[in-house]
C-alpha cells in the first residue's frame, strides 16, 4: 500500500529536481549518448527492474540529503576558524542512537516488501504466472550465441555482425568510420526472432565457459554456465529490436558476442518461423542442418538431455 | 635510547622492529599502489574513445585481471597491515608486536609473493616469453580462469603466499592485542582502529584459508586431471563462486573495517571532541563482521539461484545497511557541535564519509534482487566497489598516512600541498567514477575494451579523470618524501587536539618505545567517556 505512494513522491521529486536530464522525457531501449539512467525496458520484469532501482535510488538520495545535510551543516557551523567551543559532553545518546537503528529497519521492511514481489513475479511465483507458449534454448559459446526453437527443428548461430567485427579488428578505425556503423558492436548477422505477445521460456546454458545472456530491454539477465540449464521467461508486448550483451566475462572477445532479438507480430513470426524450418529432407536428421558455419559447430541439439552440454565443457580447457 | 647502530641490510631485511616493519609494508604497499595504478591507466586509455587502439583485447582483460590483484592484495590490504604494525604497539602501549620474527616474515613473503605474480606478464611483455599473466578475472571464475597458460599456477602460489602472510600477519596482532596491551588499556578502552583491526584479523584467519582451498582446487582441476568445478567430470562451476565469495565478501570488510577504524581517530581530533557512541561504534564493526559470511551469494544473484535463496540473501544484505548506518550517524554526530578544523588528514576522513556512503548507497541498491538483475556485471557495479574502494579504503589511508606521518617522520609534512593532494584526488576520482554509475544504468557491460559510440562521453570523461587521479598521487609521493627529508619540527603530540598513547611518545618516534608499560590516564584516550 505504501509503495504507490512512494512512487508518486519520488515521481514529482524527479520532476523538480530532475527535469530536462533526457531520460525523464524518453524511454529509448537503446542506450543514447549522455544516457544518465536505466529505462523501464518493455516487458513486466523491466518495469519491476526499473521501479526497484527507482524506489531504491530515491530512497538513498533522500539518505543522502539529510546525512550530507547534517554534516554540512555541522562543517559550516562548528568550525574551530569562526570559534566554535565544542561540547565534549556530547558522546553518547541511548535514545538518537535507538532512533537511528529502528528507523533504517523500516525503511529496509518497506522497500523489501515491494523488491520481494518483484523477485516472486520473475520467479513465477505469484499468483497471475501464466503458462509458456514456447521454449527456447539459448547456448552461449566462445565468441557466439546459439538459438534452438525447441519443438520446431529451427537452430541457427548469431554472431557480430561483418562491419564491426572489421572495424573493431582494425587498429587504424578512425572514430567517423565507427560513428558511421550507429549499432557498432550492438548487431548480430542472424537476430533472434521472438513473437509479440508470447510468454517465451528460454532455456540457457554454455558450451565451454560461463557466459551471461542480457537484454536490458526484457529486464534480466542469467548465467549461462556449462552443464547447468539454467531458465527465464519474457513476454514483449511491443514488436521491436531490442540488443544486449554477454555480460559474464567470457575470454578475449566477450566485448563482441552481442545479443539481437527481434519481436515480430505473431503472425509475421509464424511466417519467418516458417521461412527457417528445414526442407522435407532434411527434417530427417535435423542435427546435420544445425550447424550453418563450419567453425565451432555446436553439438547436437541437446534439450532431450540437459547432460549433454557437459560432454563438451572440458574440451576448450586443452 | 642505547641503540646498537645498524646498517642498512640489518636494518631493513632482517628487522623484526614493528615501526621499520610497518614502513616496509608501506613502502611495499605504495610501489603497488603505483603498479596497479600504471595498469588501471592502461584501462583507461584503452577506453578513452570507442575501438581497439592501444592493446589487444587479450592484454586487456590481464589488465583488468591484475589490477585487481595487484590493488587488493598488494596495495590495500598491505597498507592497513603496515598502519597495524606501526601504530597498534603504539595505541596500546606495548613494546613491539607479540610475536617479530614472525612479522618480519609475513612481510618479507610479500615481496617474493608478487614477484610470482607478475612474473608471466614481466616476461611476456619485456621479453615476448609466454603467453602473459592471468586473464580470466581477480575472481578467477572457472572454466574461464582454467584456459590460461601455465600462469595459472604463478598466480595460484603468489594467492597461497599472500595468504600465508596474511595469516601470519593476523595472527601476531591477535596475539599482540590481545596479550601485549599496557596495564589499565581494557579492551573496551583501546582505540577504534585497534578494534577495527582485531576483528579483521579475525576474518583474514577464517577467510584467507578458504581462498587457498578454492584456488588450490583449481590448481588441481588445471593440472592434475580432477574435476572439482568441471561439469563434465560431475563437478559444478558454481560451486566455485559459493567458496568464492564465501571468502570474497568478509575480504571486502577485510580492506573497509580498518578504514573505520582510521577515520574514527581522525575525526575525534579535528573536532576537537570524543568520538560519538563509542561502545557502538565497536558493537557496529562486530556486527557488520558477523553479517560478512552469511551474504556472500549477493554476488550471484544471476547464476540461476531458488527463489529462497534469492530471497534470504537479499534481505541478508540489506541488512548490513544497520551497522553501517550507524557508524555514519555516529561519524556525523562527532561533528555536531565539535569545533571543526580542516586539515588534510581532516579531508581526507570527511571525504571518506561522503563518498564511502554513496558507495554503501549503492550497495543497498545492488542488494535489491530485480535490480540487479540489470546492474549485475555492468559499469554500475565497477562504480560501486570503486567508491567503497578507492574513495574508501584509499582515502582513509592517505588520511592516516597524513595523520601519523608527523609520528613516523618527526616533520610536519607541507600542508598546502596536502590540501593540494586532497582537492586534486577528490575532483578528479569523481569524474573517474560517478560517470560509470551513468553507463552501467544505460547498458555498457563490464569487463570490455571497446563500446559502442553512445557510451563513448562517460568513457571519456572517466578517463580524463583516471589519468588526473593517477596524476595527483605523484604529489602524494614528492610530499610523503619532503617530510621524511626534513621540514618543521613536529611535536609529540603533533595535533594538539589528537589523544591516544601514540601522541604521548616523541616525534619521530623512538626506535624502542613503551619499554616499560606507560601508565594510562582515561584523559590520554581519544574516546573520552568509555562507559557507554
Amino acid at each position: 500500500m505504501k509503495f504507490p505512494r512512494m512512487k508518486q513522491g519520488a515521481a514529482v521529486l524527479m520532476g523538480v529536481l530532475m527535469t530536462g536530464l533526457a531520460f525523464a522525457q524518453t524511454e529509448p531501449t537503446e542506450p543514447v549518448r549522455w544516457q544518465l539512467n536505466m529505462t523501464p525496458g518493455v516487458t513486466s520484469t523491466a518495469a519491476n527492474a526499473y521501479d526497484a532501482h527507482m524506489m531504491m535510488l530515491w530512497i538513498c538520495v533522500i539518505i543522502g540529503i539529510i546525512v550530507f545535510g547534517a554534516m554540512a551543516y555541522a562543517m559550516i557551523k562548528f568550525r574551530h576558524s569562526k570559534g566554535a567551543v565544542p561540547d565534549t559532553s556530547l558522546t553518547h545518546s541511548t535514545k538518537l542512537e535507538l532512533i537511528w537503528t529502528i528507523i533504517p529497519i523500516l525503511i529496509l521492511v518497506v522497500s523489501a516488501y515491494p523488491a520481494t514481489q518483484k523477485v516472486m513475479a520473475q520467479y513465477g511465483a505469484d499468483h497471475g504466472a501464466e503458462k509458456d507458449e514456447m521454449v527456447i534454448k539459448i547456448t552461449g559459446y566462445q565468441w557466439m550465441w546459439r538459438y534452438e526453437y525447441v519443438g520446431e527443428g529451427v537452430d541457427f548461430i548469431s554472431r557480430l555482425d561483418r562491419t564491426s567485427d572489421g572495424l573493431r579488428q582494425n587498429k587504424a578505425t578512425s572514430q567517423t568510420e565507427i560513428a558511421a556503423h550507429g549499432t557498432y558492436l550492438r548487431d548480430v548477422d542472424k537476430p533472434l526472432v521472438i513473437p509479440a505477445d508470447t510468454r517465451i521460456r528460454f532455456v540457457i546454458t554454455a558450451d565451454d565457459v560461463i557466459h551471461s545472456w542480457w537484454v536490458p530491454a526484457l529486464g534480466w539477465k542469467q548465467d549461462a554456465i556449462p552443464g547447468i540449464i539454467n531458465d527465464s521467461w519474457t513476454k514483449v508486448a511491443t514488436p521491436g529490436t531490442y540488443r544486449g550483451v554477454c555480460a559474464e566475462l567470457c575470454g578475449k572477445d566477450h566485448g563482441f558476442m552481442p545479443i539481437v532479438v527481434k519481436v515480430l507480430p505473431k503472425a509475421e513470426y509464424a511466417a519467418w518461423l516458417a521461412a527457417q524450418k528445414p526442407a522435407p529432407v532434411v527434417e530427417t536428421a535435423p542435427a546435420a542442418e544445425a550447424a550453418p558455419t563450419a567453425e565451432a559447430a555446436p553439438a547436437p541439439a541437446a534439450e532431450a538431455a540437459p547432460a549433454a552440454t557437459a560432454d563438451t565443457a572440458a574440451a576448450p580447457a586443452a | 635510547m642505547a641503540d646498537h647502530k645498524q646498517g642498512f641490510i640489518e636494518r631493513w631485511f632482517y628487522s623484526t622492529n614493528h615501526k621499520d616493519i610497518g614502513t616496509l609494508y608501506l613502502v611495499f604497499a605504495l610501489a603497488m599502489f603505483f603498479i596497479g595504478g600504471a595498469m588501471a591507466m592502461v584501462i583507461r586509455a584503452e577506453l578513452f574513445q570507442p575501438g581497439l587502439q592501444l592493446v589487444s583485447p587479450e592484454f586487456f582483460n590481464q589488465m583488468t585481471t591484475t589490477h585487481a590483484l595487484v590493488m587488493i592484495f598488494g596495495a590495500v590490504m598491505p597498507a592497513f597491515v603496515g598502519l597495524a604494525n606501526w601504530m597498534i604497539p603504539l595505541m596500546i602501549g606495548a613494546p613491539d608486536m607479540a610475536l617479530p620474527r614472525m612479522n618480519n616474515w609475513s612481510f618479507w613473503i610479500m615481496p617474493f609473493a608478487f614477484t610470482l605474480l607478475l612474473l608471466p606478464l614481466i616476461l611476456q611483455v619485456l621479453f615476448g616469453i609466454g603467453s602473459g599473466g592471468p586473464a580470466g578475472g581477480w575472481t578467477l571464475y572457472p572454466p574461464l580462469s582454467l584456459q590460461g597458460g601455465t600462469s595459472t599456477a604463478f598466480t595460484i602460489f603468489a594467492i597461497h603466499l599472500m595468504g600465508v602472510s596474511s595469516i601470519m600477519g593476523a595472527i601476531n596482532i591477535i596475539a599482540t592485542v590481545l596479550n601485549m596491551r599496557a596495564p589499565g588499556m581494557d579492551l573496551l578502552k583501546m582505540p577504534i582502529f585497534v578494534w577495527t583491526w582485531l576483528i579483521t584479523a579475525f576474518l583474514l584467519i577464517a577467510v584467507m584459508p578458504v581462498l587457498a582451498g578454492s584456488v588450490t582446487m583449481l590448481l588441481t582441476d588445471k593440472f592434475f586431471g580432477t574435476s572439482f568445478f568441471n561439469a563434465a567430470g560431475g563437478g559444478d562451476p558454481v560451486m566455485y563462486q559459493h567458496i568464492f565469495w564465501f571468502f570474497g565478501h568478509p575480504e571486502v570488510y577485510i580492506m573497509i573495517l580498518p578504514a573505520f577504524g582510521i577515520v574514527s581517530e581522525i575525526i575525534p581530533t579535528f573536532a576537537r571532541k570524543p568520538l560519538f557512541g563509542y561502545q557502538a561504534m565497536v558493537y557496529a564493526t562486530a556486527s557488520i563482521a558477523f553479517l560478512s559470511f552469511i551474504v556472500w551469494a549477493h554476488h550471484m544473484f544471476t547464476v540461476g539461484m531458488p527463489l529462497g535463496g534469492e530471497l534470504y540473501f537479499m534481505y541478508a544484505t540489506m541488512l548490513i545497511a544497520i551497522p553501517t548506518g550507524v557508524k555514519v550517524f555516529n561519524w556525523v554526530t562527532t561533528l555536531w557541535r565539535g569545533s571543526i578544523s580542516f586539515e588534510t588528514p581532516m579531508l581526507f576522513a570527511l571525504g571518506f564519509v561522503v563518498m564511502f556512503t554513496i558507495g554503501g548507497f549503492s550497495g543497498l541498491m545492488l542488494a535489491i534482487v530485480p535490480a540487479d538483475f540489470q546492474y549485475h556485471d555492468t559499469y554500475f557495479v565497477v562504480a560501486h566497489f570503486h567508491y567503497v574502494l578507492v574513495t574508501g579504503a584509499i582515502f582513509a589511508i592517505m588520511a592516516g598516512a597524513y595523520y601519523w606521518l608527523p609520528k613516523w617522520t618527526g616533520y610536519m609534512y607541507n600542508e598546502t600541498l596536502g590540501k593540494w593532494h586532497f582537492w586534486l584526488s577528490t575532483i578528479f576520482v569523481n569524474l573517474l567514477f560517478f560517470p560509470q554509475h551513468f553507463l552501467g544504468l544505460a547498458g555498457m557491460q563490464r569487463r570490455v575494451p571497446d563500446y559502442n559510440p553512445a557510451f563513448a562521453d562517460f568513457n571519456m570523461w572517466s578517463s580524463i579523470g583516471g589519468f588526473g587521479f593517477g596524476l595527483a598521487q605523484l604529489l602524494f609521493v614528492y610530499i610523503v618524501w619532503q617530510s621524511v627529508r626534513g621540514g618543521v619540527k613536529a611535536e609529540a603530540r603533533s595535533w594538539p587536539s589528537a589523544r591516544g598513547l601514540e601522541w604521548t611518545v616523541p616525534s619521530p618516534a623512538p626506535h624502542h618505545t613503551f619499554e616499560k608499560p606507560p601508565v594510562i590516564k582515561d584523559g590520554d584516550l581519544a574516546h573520552g567517556d568509555v562507559s557507554h
